[in-house]
């Protein structure tokens, strides 16, 4: 496909456009509140103090993070191979199940550090193969991604309510949940990370999976530009001509890239399951896997970015419960509006602003131009 | 005589549930056949919805709940146009991003304005679409077999039902024997032979937009006009998927669509009515199962293992003119 705008400088295209993006999805988002009859100011002032005020905010902000990175890196991987994983949620939960599996088996035996690496690849594990299918469909029946991973999302939560009301819930339980786990199924809390900066990590769930997603962020950035698969995803994310005339096997990329996006998806499930309930509920992923796809878009699908936009997330998910709290005409649906105007600006709407900035710059490039020959002369 | 009175009931339950299916398979016909994918049937359905029971509610009349219920959804319409024909942005994104800001938004500005939990008012007579009694379905429903289909199944439902299965043959009228049909049909498969025409596949494109808008405004306003009488909050809890999954089912084609949302309302209707009921020979059926029904049929149909559904050639991708 080719690009009818001009090409802008890096800092421009990476930092200013989604920027511009952010702050017009912000001001829209500004717009609602006014027509629901508050402050905006108010409300960002609200945000920002609840996502940041104190230790536990902070806490909180980064437990939402951690979870963000994860689905975020997951579309973010799907699209560099031109693939639109839109089941990031069904994944997700999917990959609780893995999860669950460790920990209801060695939770009361082991230590955290012997369950935790299980309860990886387990999430791993069933997120990948979730993913698989919708993978494998598109690959080799020429089925759309899209669509199939949308109909996985539901069927993931029709499979899940069975499994939990049915199959792992305990004995004589009433509640659609599998039993808390012992000590060896829960993850150490982060206060120590908090504690660096002098700051009090209070009861926020903040907890070592967050490093985890940083080393998944590390990992798929070595994968997509270090590697020889990578490079495959990225030729056929560009062109799929030409990575079936350079020789890539086009099916072969695609279940590769689905499972190693289901995997990601996966492991979302261990900061909720472990890190803060110590079981697996119904619906622990809360929408996560389609912030993942606004995560994704705002991060330019670059871990560098993913991570930041991650964190942005995680500020409204905490600081919209703060919202919510002092100002109670503005409940926790803010966050999903705000939400939908980041995806429809830094995805659907990203080239909008994209002209009028190229314009600016070919304008200063002119001008400095003139400058330099009038110097010269 | 017992078997026959229980279908009876399930039949009419399908019929009820299948309406807005109907709606917004068509809706999303339009689009796609024009080449435009639309995840966004669920989010203008919602948005069409509670647009329809707030101003119902605050005119107490019906007609004004759906016309606002078109407007709305006209406009969210038009947003996801602007987005993927003038923008050219990714058209799934845009879908997923007109749900999710319409999910968010029905139920701040539904809470701002009536504080009632995200619902708006319980709507009284005058407000919300009463069932049509056909004439003599009172004495012939002791007739056996055709009274209970005459006053059951036939009579006895809302104005938009009747619309519903009116625009089955009125959008394939539309599709396939209109000169817009052909030129719409035409921009979805090869948009550059129909510009190449001269006509302008940009407009092509927006007014197949519009016509989603409506109807997505018609399937709207059943929900919250019709089938309960006010919005809550959520209430189309993933019918615009299910639609998606029928227009895709059905091949794109609308007397299919009509037998797909009619298939996927008796999966939805006999679920609800085998909750507790085992089956003869297959045993209890997992109520779950059933949901999930729809979904795994239309993921079957789609690998090519019953049939092949060719989606429309140019879908998904915009237009640009050769410079």
């Amino acid at each position: 496909m080719s690009t009818p705008y001009a090409k802008l400088p890096g800092w421009a295209e990476y930092g200013l456009i989604p920027l511009v993006n952010l702050a017009v999805a912000f001001l829209v988002a500004g717009l609602v509140v006014l027509l629901v009859g508050e402050n905006p100011l108010e409300a960002a002032y609200h945000l920002i103090n609840g996502a940041f005020g104190r230790g536990e905010y902070l806490g909180f902000t980064l437990y939402y993070a951690t979870t963000f990175i994860f689905t975020g890196l997951a579309v973010a991987v799907a699209f560099h191979a031109g693939l639109f994983n839109i089941g990031g949620e069904g994944q997700a939960y999917v990959g609780g199940i893995g999860v669950a599996l460790a920990c209801l088996w060695l939770d009361q035996t082991m230590p955290w550090f012997v369950v935790f690496p299980l309860a990886i690849l387990g999430s791993a594990f069933f997120g990948a193969a979730w993913a698989f299918l919708p993978g494998w469909l598109q690959a080799k029946r020429g089925s759309h991604i899209v669509i199939t991973t949308i109909m996985f999302n539901f069927i993931a939560s029709s499979l899940m309510v069975y499994l939990l009301t049915r199959v792992l819930k305990p004995l004589g339980s009433m509640s659609p949940q599998t039993r808390t786990f012992a000590e060896g199924g829960q993850l150490p809390k982060l206060d120590w990370l908090l504690a660096i900066f002098g700051l009090d990590i209070g009861t926020a769930p903040f907890n070592v999976s967050f490093l985890l997603a940083l080393v998944a962020a590390f990992c798929v950035w070595l994968l997509i530009w270090r590697t020889k698969l990578g490079y495959e995803m990225r030729t056929m994310g560009h062109s799929p001509s030409a990575a079936r005339y350079a020789g890539m096997s086009e099916s072969r990329i695609t279940v590769i890239t689905m499972m190693i996006s289901g995997a990601l998806a996966g492991m979302m499930a261990l900061n909720p399951i472990m890190g803060e309930q110590g079981r697996m509920q119904l619906d622990f992923v809360q929408g996560a896997g389609f912030v993942g796809i606004a995560v994704a878009l705002m991060g330019r699908s670059h871990p560098a970015g993913i991570i930041p936009a991650a964190v942005l997330f995680g500020m409204l998910y905490q600081g919209g419960a703060e919202i919510s709290f002092e100002m109670p005409s503005i409940s926790r649906d803010m966050i999903v509006i705000i939400q939908g105007l980041v995806i429809l600006f830094a995805g659907a709407l990203e080239n909008m602003f994209r002209p009028a900035i190229a314009r600016l710059f070919a304008m200063q490039s002119r001008r400095s131009a003139v400058v330099a020959q009038t110097k010269g002369a | 005589m017992d078997f026959f009175h229980v279908l009876v009931v399930l039949l009419e339950s399908t019929i009820r549930v299948s309406v807005p299916l109907i709606f917004a398979a068509l809706a999303g016909l339009f689009t796609e056949r024009a080449g435009i994918f639309d995840i966004g049937l669920e989010g203008k359905m919602l948005g069409a919805a509670f647009a329809a029971g707030a101003v119902a509610a605050v005119t107490q009349s019906v007609w004004m709940g759906l016309l606002a219920a078109i407007l709305i959804s006209i406009a969210l319409s038009l947003v996801h146009g602007y987005a993927s024909i003038t923008q050219r942005g990714n058209q799934i994104v845009s879908g997923v991003a007109i749900n999710f800001i319409v999910a968010g938004s029905t139920v701040i500005l539904g809470e701002a304005w009536f504080r009632q939990g995200g619902r708006t008012p319980a709507l009284g007579e005058g407000a919300r679409f009463q069932t049509i009694t056909f004439p003599y379905a009172d004495s012939i429903r002791e007739i056996p077999i055709l009274g209970p289909i005459y006053s059951d199944l036939l009579s006895g439902h809302f104005i938009l039902t009747y619309v519903a299965f009116a625009m089955v043959p009125i959008s394939w009228w539309i599709l396939y024997r209109t000169r817009f049909g052909l030129r719409l049909r035409a921009v979805g498969e090869n948009p550059g032979a129909v510009d190449t025409a001269g006509i302008s596949v940009i407009w092509m494109r927006y007014r197949a937009v519009i016509c989603c808008g409506i109807l997505c405004g018609f399937a709207g306003a059943y929900l919250s006009l019709a089938m309960t009488a006010g919005f809550v909050k959520g209430m189309t809890a993933g019918k615009g998927y299910i639609a998606l999954a029928a227009l895709i089912f059905a091949k794109w084609r609308p007397f299919n669509i009509m037998l797909a949302c009619l298939l996927f309302g008796f999966l939805d209707a006999l679920a609800i009515r085998l909750q507790g009921n085992p089956l003869p020979l297959i045993g209890q059926v997992p109520v779950q199962l059933m949901q999930a029904l729809p979904y795994i049929l239309t993921v079957i149909l789609l690998a090519g293992f019953i049939g092949k559904a060719i989606p429309p050639k140019a879908g998904g991708v915009p237009y640009v003119k050769e410079r």
